[in-house]
């Protein structure tokens, strides 16, 4: 009977898009607040070109951080509010594997949000922003932001106050990745040479392994305590 | 205890949460066949034997036997044997009756699961809604479903955590039924409920936890249905629920 890793944690994967197609609640959030961000910001901010150059990665990034933890809250809460983490638990699958096929429902959700503020960004902001480079350092941020976030949302999702708890703890631990990803996309904006800030995309990969590697290792002590 | 073997064992088992003792030193036997009511007031442990059994927490200190598996160290053998009703649906409500079962069968690595989904549909009658969302579906519908998804992998032991919380008469007379045709199939219950007259009706060993502590256990024929009520008073200093 015994389920190997991966078939339990794209079967887990495919469950949260199966249901997230059918009820649109978790990209229509994230997309919703993210849409509204960006807009926002760029009332908020009527720039010239040199400051909006400075400006537009730490927007992205804000506005991707935000939306994240919103979709994560309301992953990990699907799973308590009809006590379905506990028939997870209880099926004869590695509790990593309930961890890696959440992970990647996170990743996949806030990926898609990230995809789509890239055009959008690009055109209220007159940025370059779809470019090679750009999408890759938001899919090694995003990979870290959904590590740490579906470790945390799992500890939170468990508290009365798990809406407020979640972005409070994690935060401050998401914070190299976020330095990170905000460095890089903004010199990469600003043509700098690629020798100038090669090291941060490679900063980015060594925090989502030490990330990726820590929180597969706690998680089974996090959801059994 | 019936004379069938040992299925289920704790030893000097204790549960815990910081400096709040739940469960103290309990013993308890389970052989297989059997439908155990256990009973108790609310936080007497109830529950918190039944999470222990499923491997859902961890015991603070004794043994845990099931089917000659140890837990938590042989936890994924133990679960593999155990199915889970809960007061909630343990169900994903944004996907049909038929999603659900094929999602838990993908866990449970059942291979060609489509025939056992149908019969066991049927069986809980819910064939015909099999395509509908669960979250169409009503209280008593959505348990019977969950029944359906603790039966899918034909476990031996099957733990029910208050199943008729919030069901109508008539959905608890469905339930009735599908609790005693499973012990029937040769399913070992053990059932959580503050339905003392139910408990004394349906299964066939009571067993009262008051404080982390056996406090009564027998044959649910020991007694008669009123003496046991009085019993259960006196016991635990409440009066047990109709």
């Amino acid at each position: 009977m015994n389920t190997s890793f991966w078939q339990a944690a794209l079967s887990i994967t495919r469950k949260d898009l199966r249901a997230e197609l059918r009820s649109r609640e978790l990209v229509n959030t994230m997309g919703l607040f993210a849409l509204l961000s960006v807009l926002v910001f760029s009332f908020a901010l009527e720039l010239d070109r040199v400051a909006r150059q400075e400006a537009v990665s730490g927007v992205l990034w804000v506005t991707v951080v935000f939306a994240s933890i919103l979709g994560l809250n309301r992953s990990m809460a699907m799973e308590r509010e009809q006590g379905s983490l506990d028939a997870l638990l209880m099926a004869p699958i590695s509790r990593t594997a309930i961890f890696a096929g959440k992970l990647i429902g996170n990743f996949l959700f806030t990926l898609i949000v990230g995809l789509v503020l890239l055009p959008l960004m690009a055109m209220l902001y007159n940025m370059p922003l779809v470019q090679p480079w750009i999408v890759v350092v938001l899919l090694l941020g995003i990979i870290g932001f959904a590590t740490v976030g579906t470790l945390l949302a799992t500890m939170t999702v468990q508290t009365r106050a798990r809406e407020s708890l979640l972005p409070i703890v994690m935060l401050p631990l998401a914070l190299p990745v976020l330095l990170a990803a905000v460095n890089a996309s903004t010199a990469i904006l600003n043509n700098a040479p690629q020798d100038d800030w090669i090291a941060w995309p490679q900063i980015l990969v060594v925090a989502d392994v030490v990330y990726l590697t820590l929180c597969f290792l706690l998680f089974e002590y996090v959801i059994e305590s | 205890m019936s004379d069938n073997p040992l299925l289920i064992e704790t030893r000097a088992l204790t549960k815990a949460y910081d400096l709040l003792v739940v469960l103290r030193r309990l013993d308890v036997q389970i052989a297989r066949g059997e439908f155990v009511a256990l009973l108790g007031p609310n936080g007497s442990g109830k529950s918190t034997l039944l999470r222990l059994l499923a491997g859902l927490t961890r015991p603070t200190s004794g043994k845990i036997l099931v089917g000659g598996w140890e837990l938590p160290n042989e936890a994924a053998a133990v679960r593999a044997q155990i199915g889970l009703v809960s007061h909630k649906s343990l169900l994903y409500e944004n996907l049909t009756a038929r999603e659900n079962l094929r999602f838990f069968a993908r866990l449970y690595n059942l291979k060609s699961p489509d025939d056992r989904i149908d019969t066991l549909l049927r069986q809980v009658g819910l064939y015909k809604r099999g395509d509908s969302l669960v979250r169409t579906f009503s209280r008593g519908m959505q348990q019977r479903l969950s029944i359906a998804r603790a039966l899918l992998h034909e476990p031996d032991v099957l733990l029910f955590d208050e199943p008729y919380t919030g069901l109508d008469v008539d959905a608890s007379g469905t339930l009735d039924d599908l609790l005693l045709q499973a012990q029937t199939d040769g399913h070992t219950i053990i059932m959580t409920t503050h339905d003392l007259d139910r408990a004394a009706r349906i299964a066939s060993r009571i067993l009262i936890i008051n404080r982390g502590a056996v406090g009564y256990d027998a044959p649910a024929s020991a007694l008669p249905a009123s003496e046991l009520t009085a019993h259960y008073t006196q016991l635990t200093g409440m009066t047990a629920s109709a």
